[in-house]
């Protein structure tokens, strides 16, 4: 909040136990206590969920200009007032009592099973029964009883018997996250949490419903009656899988991680996270996890090798050869630092690209000129008076992002537009006017946006970089408007991938590699006589190097092939392979020299996200023998006789701080203009598709109740196309290419008519792979 | 679809009855009722899609209320008001008489399918204690002898009418769809008032003729 | 000796008194007519000038109630009626919507008018299926005639009218859960503020009023605010049915002035069943303190009622005798208040749930005298402590119950049994059936 916002805030005193307060106008009496540091106990209340006053368990006695209320009033529903007078269980003997017999009611049906619940330990029932309730019970019945658990979903279980019904899942459920999945059902004593039978809950938020869960009545199937609280090490932590920078808790015992949690941040992630962010870690302790460098032997074969051995090799393997680089979005912003260096100051090359996915030519235009000038961040989101998504799907690609929109679409009607093929679940939560949009159609569509103004705000996906034109059109809108522009990719690494140079025509620090000054100036501070000039190869034309023989050796840090194309591997058959990975892989398969870095978890470091804030982390396993790329890397490059000097992630961390931005002009952006829309006819259709939040990415691999909740694989068609096909929904269809064919249940939808949805990477989906494309690309779509 | 077009017009014509379709909820309920007897998850789902619900949002709704009922109830429903009042004038021994002649418990259906029964809360009949409902219709001032008599004709397809309704008692079914806002023409039949409604009048008439 | 009133009631002797032909004989919907030519807030004006209070239980004054809902608004208002009637004891608003729907509908009618209201519900309880056909054809009656619809009489006022049938859920009669039932949710009362005067149904300004309290309108224009007024006490003006039930010769409905005493309501009704004595009774339904002999002159209207130390509540008058065991009788009820809590706060779901226990302990004669002390702590850890006034209304009977009849409750733990007999209460064992 900014100083002139603050002294618009009108202030009201009050006190509490006899001690004054003056807190904003509209603060709870149970939030002014906790600023004097008086814990009233509660249940019920959350700071991010409307007011309930259901569990009563923080009554206190209030008057108000020497009126008292007759009875005790619930503290976590009544806003402060001036001339009010508080007293809480500390000060007023009715409110002292009327807690403990609240405690007393609430626990006369919850098992004593403390011994065996997960929440033990870190249970606000246990903990506050102690503090504030009775020694004992005077309740001689017997206990309500239910089966248990059910399982809501194959990630959360539910003890219905332990559940106190404060209702901040189904709260949660509905007003946050919009899928109210999980209700309360029945009545009176018998009312309960549940879901409709044959509907799990299959929220991609529902693991904050475990964590803000007052007792242990929800838990989540991996941690189920895996650790105590006591034996755990927390650590603050960043989020890996996305660039909505969540916070994040890391819980280690005895250097394996067994739990992780949303931390709060209340400018980025408030207090939640998505699903994976939650769950999907098990990649970190994979059978497949590498843990010895590899080096292919005469044999074939891959051996296990010491580090300096491995180093020598793959040193022999780059020295004086044409390198390229291939860094992937997942990288922490030093590691890519530690890359950006190393193919300049050690292979001399600007054949370096972080992008493993679709791009173009006008994107590396985009992401060089005007990419690291964004400032847009999500408190403009809370401010817009609008928000347009371009090629971007935030539920599934920015879970966060949806979550702040969500947030003032439910608040305060914000208005949202999406140009999307049709109207998916996410845009249907946020009441999103949708603009329906074939892939080729995008950069006409956006030039046809109207009603936008310099508080409104675009937020661009990475994929409106594969529609030609249309980050052309968006950047234009926005300077014709004065509206906020955002650029949201997918991954955690990519934002700061990008200002570290991890790309051909960007040095660090947002240094165009055709400026001789920025070059000059990077060079001094690296302490070398020159940096190679001349933009890089992009992704694709260092494959095509490589398999050209223009190129004699890749080094390969964390990529999946397919998430490029269909043949990227195969064009690495006839080259030097130089593979950094956390395990085994397509990639290490044919590698001929293989190094084995770091989780996340066992590393320190930071990545940008999609508002380019640092999202720094500590490692949460102590003395993991892993290293960090930037490590290996600063040795490799010793080893090749050209060095890098960055010893640990914090030198790097270091070096690109010292660094600082480029002051110096940018490189002009180069629009390019939009192409003839794609005629289809008969079964003829236009590929589009996107990733689901939960599919086959590497760092989902091994948690299986995770996997449960994705969203099942369905090719979207329009109902005239369902008809012509003669199918309904659920019918098998098939969707080919000449490469291949994708065979799912088609899903009748309002998808424009000319189109195929397909999701981009799931069960039985896998668009590059088996179609070799991923938008805009003619397919057939037939019944199966 | 488990609802043809006749019946899934009908839901429409209940939702344009609200200012906001959700309203349209407990209507559509009570009409899934008269379809089925019971709430089915057909019903769950068409009521889901009709309003843009959830259908944990449906089940939230359909489970709260003791009208709805998730499983198969009888032909006819027999309600025996065993609050305080008309258990202690008799409802008790009637709601034991009936359990035992039945061989069911509360909540129960004979096996026939023709009887089911639920000891009900207060239904607003006070002054015509002990109260017995069938399908939500009056029979006023019941005995243990009464009840048996009552069930057993309705078991052989010939209840008789209610005290207060109309000629002829209506099944389960089709008192739901009345109670979903469907009328059955039948308003008119039946008495205006019992005699203790009319108590009062009727003093009052004879001390104003006496006066 | 107070003299009956007979307003409301007045022509459900006629076989057809639920018609609209009936209901036009009398009369009816000339008041409609009549203030329809008024201005809003001069019909708003009258029925505050009549002293009208809700006849739902609270006796909050109606006139006032209107008065609250923001003019000019450019928002739409709503008129709720509740008809959920539930409350045990309580049977006067069914009676008088089976024999006279058209006098509820006018009353609407005046009532949309005065507060600006397009858009009126009638709330009513699932388990009537039979009011609730009266209630359909009144409703189409009134439209037919144009009583209802657009531009009512040439008046220029539209107006709907929605019949809404419950399902079953005592605690829809408490209004903002009546508001949550009607937009389609679980019926569990709203925090208040807001109230629904400015945020309710729809989150729009809404006046819910009981039945009677808007069936008594139209009789208020028709005669003026100095008839409605003459009748009644200082502060509880007006007629009001009282509904008489239990060990009473003759059971019924009685539409008197407020303030008349239960003394002459029973000479009235014949008295207490023949060979019986008055033992306790409710005033106002279950959720009221219970009255016994020593209460036969306290007048029945808002101030008597209150002073005594019970409250008016719905004038359900519940007459046990001598033969009733106080404690099974409360049993009951508390029963009824757990099966109809809705669970949404802590004192009340559980609080119900563990009253039940201990007083079924009581009823059967087991425990000590210190389990009447643990029930009366128990109770005050749940009166006062609730989200709504369910709970206390299941606490009123306890308690009273436990101050009027203490020594009934350790009879019960001396005999390690109820020593009553079930039979003795029954209305068969007077009339001879089995």
């Amino acid at each position: 909040m900014s100083p002139e916002a603050l002294t618009e805030v009108e202030l009201i005193t009050v006190v509490i136990d006899g001690f004054e307060v003056s807190v904003p106008k509209g603060t709870l009496v149970i939030r002014a206590a906790e600023k004097l540091g008086i814990q009233i106990p509660r249940f019920c209340d959350h700071p991010l969920l409307s007011p309930a006053g259901a569990c009563r368990q923080c009554l206190v006695d209030i008057e108000i200009n020497g009126r008292a209320f007759p009875k005790p009033q619930a503290s976590c529903t009544i806003p402060v007032e001036n001339g009010m007078i508080v007293k809480t269980q500390l000060t007023s003997p009715v409110a002292d009592k009327a807690q403990k017999g609240i405690m007393e009611l609430l626990l006369i049906n919850h098992p004593l099973d403390c011994p065996v619940c997960d929440k033990g330990g870190e249970c606000p029932l246990q903990n506050q029964a102690m503090s504030n309730g009775r020694g004992e019970s005077r309740y001689e019945g017997v206990k309500r009883t239910f089966e248990k658990p059910v399982n809501i979903s194959s990630q959360v279980l539910l003890d219905r018997e332990r559940c106190v019904l404060c209702a901040r899942c189904t709260r949660f459920s509905e007003q946050i996250a919009g899928d109210p999945f999980i209700t309360l059902n029945e009545r009176g004593a018998l009312q309960q949490v549940g879901i409709y039978e044959k509907d799990p809950f299959e929220s991609y938020y529902s693991g904050n419903t475990v964590q803000i869960c007052p007792v242990g009545a929800l838990t989540g199937a991996s941690y189920r009656f895996r650790s105590r609280p006591f034996d755990l090490v927390s650590t603050a932590s960043a989020c890996e899988h996305c660039a909505s920078g969540c916070a994040m808790r890391t819980d280690v015992r005895r250097g394996k991680t067994l739990r992780r949690l949303a931390g709060e941040d209340a400018s980025v992630n408030e207090e939640w996270n998505c699903d994976k962010g939650r769950w999907a870690f098990k990649y970190i302790s994979s059978k497949e996890r590498l843990a010895q460098p590899q080096v292919r032997g005469e044999d074939g074969e891959l051996h296990d090798a010491s580090w300096p051995e491995a180093l020598a090799v793959a040193a022999a393997g780059l020295k004086g050869k044409r390198v390229g680089v291939l860094v992937g979005g997942r990288t922490t912003v030093e590691d890519a630092y530690g890359y950006s260096k190393f193919a300049r100051v050690s292979l001399g090359t600007n054949d370096i690209d972080f992008r493993a996915r679709v791009y173009s030519d006008e994107e590396s235009s985009f992401l060089a000129s005007v990419v690291p000038t964004l400032t847009t961040t999500y408190s403009d989101i809370d401010k817009a008076d609008k928000v347009v998504l371009l090629g971007f799907e935030p539920e599934d690609e920015s879970p966060i992002v949806f979550l702040r929109i969500h947030k003032q679409v439910r608040k305060r009607s914000l208005p949202v537009v999406t140009l999307s093929p049709f109207t998916s679940r996410g845009s249907h939560k946020l009441r999103a006017e949708v603009i329906s949009t074939t892939p080729s159609g995008e950069a006409a569509a956006i030039t046809a946006l109207s009603g936008l103004t310099e508080k409104s705000v675009i937020l661009i996906g990475e994929r409106l970089g594969e529609s030609v034109g249309a980050l052309s059109s968006a950047l234009a809108l926005s300077k014709a408007t004065g509206a906020k522009l955002a650029w949201i990719p997918r991954r955690a690494g990519e934002r700061g991938a990008l200002e570290a140079g991890a790309i051909g025509n960007l040095l660090p620090g947002g240094r165009p590699i055709s400026d001789a000054a920025a070059r000059v100036d990077l060079a001094t501070a690296w302490g070398v006589d020159s940096l190679p000039s001349g933009a890089g190869r992009t992704t694709n034309e260092i494959l095509a190097a490589a398999q050209s023989g223009e190129l004699d050796a890749v080094v390969i840090a964390g990529v999946d092939p397919l998430d490029i194309s269909a043949t990227a591997l195969n064009s690495l058959l006839n080259t030097f392979v130089l593979s950094f990975e956390l395990s085994n892989s397509a990639v290490t398969a044919i590698a001929d020299v293989v190094l084995p870095v770091a989780a996340v978890a066992e590393k320190s470091g930071s990545f940008l996200d999609w508002q380019g804030q640092p999202r720094a982390f500590e490692a949460a396993i102590e003395g993991a023998l892993t290293r960090s790329d930037v490590r290996i890397l600063s040795m490799l490059a010793d080893e090749v006789g050209a060095p890098i000097h960055l010893p640990s992630v914090t030198a790097a961390a270091r070096e690109f701080a010292n660094l600082g931005k480029w002051d110096g002009s940018v490189t002009e952006f180069v629009p390019v203009a939009a192409v003839a829309p794609v005629e289809v006819s008969g079964n003829q259709a236009i590929l589009t598709s996107w990733r689901q939040l939960l599919d086959l990415g590497t760092l989902q691999a091994g948690e299986a109740n995770l996997a449960g909740t994705a969203r099942a694989s369905v090719a979207r068609i329009s109902a005239a196309r369902a008809n012509e096909l003669g199918v309904t929904t659920g019918d098998l269809v098939s969707v080919s290419t000449e490469r291949g064919t994708i065979t799912v249940p088609a899903e009748v939808s309002d998808i424009n008519d000319s189109c195929v949805w397909l999701a981009r990477n799931s069960e039985s989906s896998q668009a590059i792979a088996t179609l070799g494309s991923v938008s805009g690309e003619v397919v057939t779509v037939v019944k199966a | 679809m488990a609802f043809n077009s006749d019946q899934l017009v009908i839901m429409d014509s209940i939702i344009a009855r609200y200012p906001r379709k959700r309203s349209a909820i407990m209507p559509l309920l009570h009409y899934v009722q008269s379809v089925y007897g019971y709430v089915t998850a057909d019903g769950i789902e068409i009521i889901a899609e009709k309003l843009d619900l959830a259908t944990a949002e449906v089940t939230a709704v359909s489970t709260f209320y003791t009208q709805y009922k998730p499983e198969p109830v009888g032909e006819y429903h027999v309600g025996v008001c065993t609050n305080t009042l008309c258990a202690v004038m008799g409802g008790d021994a009637i709601f034991a008489a009936v359990k035992e002649h039945l061989g069911i418990e509360n909540d129960g259906v004979t096996d026939d399918g023709k009887i089911s029964i639920e000891h009900i809360e207060c239904n607003a009949a006070c002054d015509y204690a002990p109260v017995v409902m069938v399908n939500w219709e009056f029979y006023d001032n019941q005995t243990v002898a009464s009840v048996i008599d009552l069930i057993d004709g309705a078991r052989g397809g010939n209840p008789p009418a209610p005290t207060r309704g109309p000629k002829t008692l209506r099944t389960w079914k089709e008192n739901s769809a009345v109670l979903a806002g469907l009328s059955d023409g039948l308003a008119n039949e039946g008495v205006a008032a019992g005699d203790p409604s009319l108590l009062g009048l009727r003093i009052s008439k004879s001390a104003g003729g006496n006066s | 000796m107070t003299q009956l009133t007979p307003v409301l009631s007045a022509h459900w002797d006629e076989k057809d008194s639920f018609t609209i032909d009936a209901y036009r004989r009398h009369g009816g919907y000339g008041a409609v007519a009549k203030a329809l030519a008024m201005e809003p807030d001069a019909v708003i004006q009258t029925v505050k000038d009549a002293g009208l209070r809700g006849r739902g239980g609270a006796g909050f004054p109606t006139g006032m109630k209107w008065g609250f809902i923001p003019q000019g608004d450019n928002k739409d208002h709503y008129l709720v009626v509740n008809a959920d009637e539930s409350e045990p004891g309580t049977c006067k608003d069914t009676p008088l919507m089976m024999a006279n729907p058209h006098v509820l509908v006018e009353g609407i009618i005046i009532a949309s008018y005065a507060i600006r209201a397009n858009y009126a519900f009638i709330y009513i309880r699932g388990e009537v299926v039979h009011v609730v056909r009266r209630l359909q054809q009144a409703i189409s009656d009134a439209y037919a005639q144009g009583l209802l619809g657009k531009n009512i009489q040439g008046s220029g006022f539209d107006l709907e009218l929605v019949l809404h049938v419950g399902a079953g859920a005592y605690i829809c009669g408490e209004e903002t859960a009546l508001l949550d039932s009607l937009e389609g949710f679980r019926g569990q009362p709203r925090l208040r503020p807001p109230f629904p005067a400015i945020a309710g149904l729809y989150a729009k300004p809404t006046v819910v009023n009981n039945v009677e309290s808007i069936a008594s309108v139209p009789s208020i224009i028709n005669n003026g605010s100095e008839w409605f007024a003459s009748m009644g006490t200082e502060k509880s003006k007006g007629y009001t049915l009282y509904s008489l039930s239990g060990h009473v010769a003759n059971p019924g409905q009685f539409e008197a002035p407020l303030g008349i005493t239960l003394r002459e309501l029973l000479t009235l009704a014949g008295g207490v069943r023949s060979g019986h004595q008055l033992k306790f009774w409710t005033p106002g339904g279950s959720s009221t303190p219970l009255f016994t002999q020593d209460h036969l002159d306290v007048p029945l209207d808002y101030e008597g009622v209150s002073a005594a130390g019970s409250m008016l509540g719905t004038k359900a008058l519940q007459i046990f005798d001598e033969t009733t065991c106080v404690v099974r009788a409360v049993l009951r009820w508390t029963e009824f208040y757990k099966h109809e809590s809705c669970g949404k706060c802590t004192p009340c779901r559980e609080g119900t749930w563990w009253l039940v226990q201990i007083l079924r302990d009581l009823e059967a004669g087991k425990g000590t005298a210190a389990d009447l002390d643990k029930l009366l702590d128990v109770v005050d850890n749940i009166m006062g402590r609730s989200f709504c006034a369910l709970a206390d209304g299941a606490a009123s009977p306890i308690i009273s119950s436990l101050k009027h009849f203490r020594e009934e409750y350790m009879q019960h733990l001396a005999l390690g049994a109820c020593p009553f007999d079930p039979v003795a209460s029954t209305l068969f064992a007077t009339a001879g059936a089995k």
